[in-house]
């Protein structure tokens, strides 16, 4: 290589190493407001005051989930294994809403444990199945998680040890 | 080891001639018409076992389907990306012109995919999770890769030199390659709304029946052959705009004129 285009190289190799570093910094000062919801382990280690909107995300707890048949009324703890936080919610959920599923709820809490969410969104993961697979494995004994639509009378099973 | 000098020669003396206009002008010709090949070959199949063959998927139902299309949609704004930085690279270190052509010709390409990527994953996500969009960490990047090749496409129109607008675009491209890991990593880094990834390539299985599988990883292969033929055809392109007024496709005009086969 010639000592021009060496220069070169470098110049831009050293510019792009510059430019990452200074995104790195940036980034892990901005840590916490990329996050884009709070555990409800961090709810409590972050101690989260009551009236703060933030987003509650975690995993439906099985066997939790109540509906008012009357209204829209819904109420379902949320759970990522180690805290839980119950939720209360009036509006329609998502179609994928389900126990056991990963969820996002948008809201404040009113005290501790307790939070009253103004939108909820359904977080999906990353596994794909067919529904015979899926039956499959009901059959064998892993719980799936299921559309509270066509759910049977909720069971309670312990909630995945995967949190999202 | 006698034989290695030769054989490296060899390959120097023929990637050296990539670098002629007119060489590469007629030896993508010839190449372009298998990438398309190629292309469809893998294609079609995949985008029929997928949205026609593959089984529905327990949660979702039939809407995932829109996954043969984004996911290799996604894969090829980034991977378009590094690529656009690499040819700006070479482009802007050695000042090869056919690498300056080819990181500019990627940028619309790529931001084409980025913009599938982006309004495939808005209209899964408002039954999958309710919305069509959040500032989630995933979504801002790749919605940043959007505006970065807007930004590469602009500031080559900026300039009237094309050369020198090249390399400034390609300047552009280098820097704005740190936004790929971020998209990749945005999912494991940081809570998001998206999910993580279910085909890993680093370490442990994807989690994704074979017979969903199968069709999505033709599509992504077919994809990479779209990208290289249209590519190979911008770059053509460009190239003969540029240099209408030189020698080579006045000869080859000539040449083709004189036998049109």
């Amino acid at each position: 290589m010639t000592p021009t285009r060496k220069r070169r190289l470098y110049l831009f190799l050293s510019l792009f190493a510059g430019v990452s570093l200074a995104v790195a910094i940036a980034m892990y000062a901005l840590q916490d407001n990329l996050l884009y919801f709070q555990s409800p382990s961090d709810v409590v280690s972050k101690q989260i005051a009551s009236g703060e909107k933030f987003r509650l995300g975690g995993l439906v707890q099985r066997g939790t989930v109540k509906r008012d048949p009357q209204t829209l009324l819904a109420s379902f703890d949320v759970t990522d294994g180690k805290q839980t936080i119950h939720v209360e919610y009036q509006g329609i959920l998502p179609d994928l809403f389900a126990e056991g599923q990963g969820v996002i709820a948008h809201g404040r809490l009113t005290s501790d444990d307790h939070f009253v969410a103004d939108d909820v969104l359904a977080k999906h993961d990353e596994t794909y199945m067919a529904p015979e697979v899926a039956d499959a494995l009901e059959r064998a004994g892993h719980p799936v998680k299921k559309k509270i639509s066509d759910s049977e009378p909720p069971v309670t099973t312990t909630p995945d040890s995967s949190a999202g | 080891m006698t034989e290695n000098p030769s054989i490296w020669q060899r390959c120097k003396v023929w990637f050296h001639r990539w670098g002629s206009p007119a060489w590469f002008y007629r030896t993508s010709g010839y190449i372009i018409p298998w990438l398309w090949g190629l292309c469809f070959i893998l294609a079609l199949p995949g985008l029929y076992l997928g949205l026609f063959v593959a089984p529905a998927d327990y949660l979702q139902g039939d809407s995932y389907r829109i996954i043969y299309i984004h996911v290799p949609s996604a894969w090829m704004s980034m991977m378009i990306f590094a690529l656009m930085a690499a040819f700006g690279l070479i482009g802007m270190v050695w000042r090869i012109r056919i690498a300056e052509t080819m990181a500019i010709c990627s940028a619309p390409i790529g931001a084409a995919f980025t913009l599938i990527a982006l309004l495939t994953g808005s209209l899964w996500g408002k039954p999958t999770w309710g919305t069509y969009w959040q500032w989630d960490a995933r979504m801002t990047s790749e919605l940043v890769l959007l505006f970065l090749y807007i930004g590469v496409m602009a500031l080559y129109q900026s300039i009237d030199e094309p050369r020198k607008a090249a390399r400034s675009a390609s300047l552009l491209a280098l820097v704005g390659l740190v936004n790929l890991p971020i998209i990749h990593y945005s999912v494991q880094w940081w809570n998001t709304l998206h999910q993580g990834s279910t085909i890993k390539l680093d370490i442990g299985e994807s989690s994704m029946d074979t017979s969903m599988l199968i069709p999505l990883l033709l599509v992504v292969a077919a994809s990479k052959f779209y990208y290289a033929a249209v590519l190979l055809s911008r770059s053509r392109g460009l190239l003969l705009q540029q240099d209408q007024h030189k020698r080579w496709p006045q000869e080859l005009w000539h040449a083709n004129k004189a036998d049109p086969t």
